[in-house]
């Protein structure tokens, strides 16, 4: 995709931005990481392709009070977690230039990102322009991505605790979920503040950190559009999208389908009221489901 | 030297009789772990998941417990390690990290927590036949054919060669059944090792300049900000890694005392050493320089050049946003452009 990194050179030369995120490549084949970019001379290791996985949405957060626009490339499923934090006050419009990057599905050094295979389209949310092909515009193969969530549905009570309990243990409480989760925004987490008592630096039982992922699912519940970061860098491949989707799932059934991140309504459906809404007794009558 | 066939490897574990922590699976990782009946041992396994550090220096353990009855505070300390254990399998680049981690809980004052494992530990190495990508250990004076331990096995074929350095060594592996060996194979497989190791991607990075005398020169490097833009300040590196040694003590209040541990500690994180004034290192730029240099500078120019990395490569697999020591030292090495 040479025209995005023209065009984002263009962009850079003439003022219009004063710096671009991007990616560039590592030292192996798959390699990629996030890459800022503030000359014409370090646009020469741009790259956009295969292997731009990461969602760059989060970046921006950092330089949403920078001196002029910074250009971000998003896919389509960034720009829901960008749109997202627009939604959230949490990034300001003006500050960003957004090129829509047409995607064909990304992969990893393992083969297509698992949050590929659950690929929820081609449109851009939010964007100044879009640089695509015919070729990204084709759907992709994706599976019905609660199938993982109706497994788990299908468990006892007994089974899935024991499921999630072998999962959580490996935890290391790196924090890698959140830091990297474009929901998760608080400019200082509980969890890094040491007057907070609940840094949880060791463990007083071991259930503690299974507490942590179950309550950071329901904080970002509503607000997590699913772009699967979370378990894409988990150094422990522990499948946190399981528990994001679990809750999409419930919502959707409880309140209609809901995707974060879509159009301009600030209101979602956990931050609105209305008197068709599900009473509390319905935790009682799913509650095994 | 002696040998024994590769099938026979669960009966001398079996056979040992004391606890033996081995590379074991757990879920879809390869962990050290204490071997059970049962367990899959995965000796094969190149980088484990989590490293033998944890053996010498658990992620948290608890030092002390204070408890106040009327005016008088009782204090209890945990015991010391008192039981002798083996790990076995240990590959040359984690043995070198012990070595790392010798140098800040060895020297005074002596930590005696760390002190009591590493007396009571025998080593069983393993000589690394196969290798990945992401090995570079001979950049930092690892011999990869020939790790420094109690005792060591080379894999040649379908069976296990073995030979005792040490007395702990000669005492631990004269109870294995085993038999009389030529050194033949052994000298065979270790130039075999060499050349393995020369078809590797980062077999020889240029590592000069990165010493004390070239301190402020790389601190100030304008990379940094580049280099530490994408990190997520996550620390899955610094828990990856074999020589990563910082720590927190921390008082916990247990309901009827105070119970003192101590826990892993992450240079990446905002609130690592924060002190009342605040934090020096504000930013992840600041963060991220600190563990590079403290590697790659700080470190060996304190301990008559050892480095503490050691290449195991575990960085480069686990970074979420592909960063690594790799990278840093290309980009601020003398090579770079």
């Amino acid at each position: 995709m040479n025209s995005i990194k023209s065009r984002a050179l263009e962009l850079l030369s003439d003022g219009t931005v004063k710096r671009v995120i991007g990616w560039e490549k590592g030292e192996g084949e798959a390699d990629w990481s996030p890459a800022l970019f503030e000359t014409a001379e370090e646009m020469n290791s741009f790259v956009y392709g295969d292997y731009a996985g990461s969602n760059l949405s989060k970046y921006c957060l950092k330089f949403n009070l920078a001196e002029g626009k910074t250009l971000v490339v998003l896919k389509p499923c960034d720009t829901l977690s960008f749109n997202q934090l627009l939604h959230e006050h949490r990034l300001n419009r003006e500050k960003f230039y957004i090129i829509g990057a047409g995607c064909k599905g990304m992969k990893d050094e393992n083969g297509r990102l698992l949050k590929c295979n659950a690929c929820k389209g081609k449109d851009f949310e939010v964007y100044d322009e879009i640089i695509d092909d015919e070729e990204s515009r084709k759907p992709l193969n994706v599976f019905d991505r609660m199938i993982g969530v109706a497994e788990l549905e299908k468990m006892t009570a007994e089974e899935r605790y024991e499921f999630w309990r072998g999962e959580l243990s490996r935890c290391i409480r790196c924090n890698a979920c959140r830091n990297v989760c474009p929901a998760c925004t608080c400019v200082k987490c509980v969890f890094d503040n040491p007057a907070s008592g609940v840094q949880s630096k060791a463990p007083v039982t071991d259930f503690e950190e299974n507490m942590f992922h179950i309550i950071r699912a329901f904080h970002v519940a509503g607000r997590c559009t699913d772009c699967g970061e979370c378990s894409r860098v988990c150094p422990q491949n522990i499948p946190l999208h399981l528990l994001n989707r679990k809750f999409i799932k419930d919502m959707n059934e409880l309140y209609g389908d809901h995707q974060a991140g879509v159009g301009t309504e600030e209101r979602t459906p956990l931050t609105s009221y209305t008197k068709e809404d599900a009473e509390p007794s319905v935790v009682h009558e799913r509650g095994n489901a | 030297m002696r040998q024994f066939p590769e099938s026979k490897v669960l009966d001398i574990i079996q056979s040992i009789p004391c606890p033996v922590y081995a590379p074991v699976e757990d879920g879809s990782m390869v962990v050290y772990g204490r071997y059970e009946d049962g367990m899959t041992l995965r000796l094969d396994k190149i980088a484990t998941d989590k490293t033998p550090k944890d053996i010498l220096f658990p992620q948290w353990e608890n030092l002390m417990h204070f408890r106040m009855e009327g005016k008088t505070i009782e204090l209890t300390e945990e015991k010391r390690m008192e039981e002798d254990y083996v790990i076995f399998g240990v590959r040359g680049c984690d043995i070198q990290a012990f070595k790392v981690l010798d140098k800040v809980f060895l020297s005074d004052p002596i930590d005696t927590y760390y002190a009591a494992r590493r007396e009571h530990g025998t080593i069983v190495a393993l000589a690394c036949t196969s290798m990945k990508d992401t090995c570079f250990c001979k950049n930092f004076s690892v011999d990869p054919s020939q790790p420094d331990a109690d005792v060591v096995l080379w894999l040649i074929g379908d069976d296990y060669y073995c030979e005792a350095y040490t007395d702990k060594g000669r005492a631990l592996m004269e109870k294995w059944d085993t038999r009389e060996a030529e050194d033949g194979p052994v000298e065979w497989i270790k130039g075999e090792i060499d050349k393995k190791y020369e078809s590797l991607p980062f077999a020889h990075l240029n590592l000069t300049g990165f010493d004390g005398e070239h301190l402020m020169e790389k601190f100030n490097s304008p990379k940094w900000k580049k280099l530490s833009m994408a990190c997520l300040g996550c620390g899955s590196c610094t828990f990856a890694c074999p020589t990563c040694q910082c720590y927190d003590i921390r008082d916990y209040d247990s309901g009827n005392g105070i119970q003192r541990y101590r826990c892993w500690d992450s240079c990446m994180y905002s609130d690592f050493t924060l002190m009342a004034h605040g934090t020096n290192r504000p930013t992840q730029l600041e963060r991220y320089r600190q563990r590079f240099m403290h590697k790659l500078v700080y470190f060996p120019s304190n301990n008559d050049g050892m480095y503490s990395c050691v290449g195991c490569g575990r960085c480069i697999e686990k970074c979420p946003m592909n960063l690594n020591i790799v990278k840093v030292i290309k980009a601020l090495g003398e090579d770079a452009k």
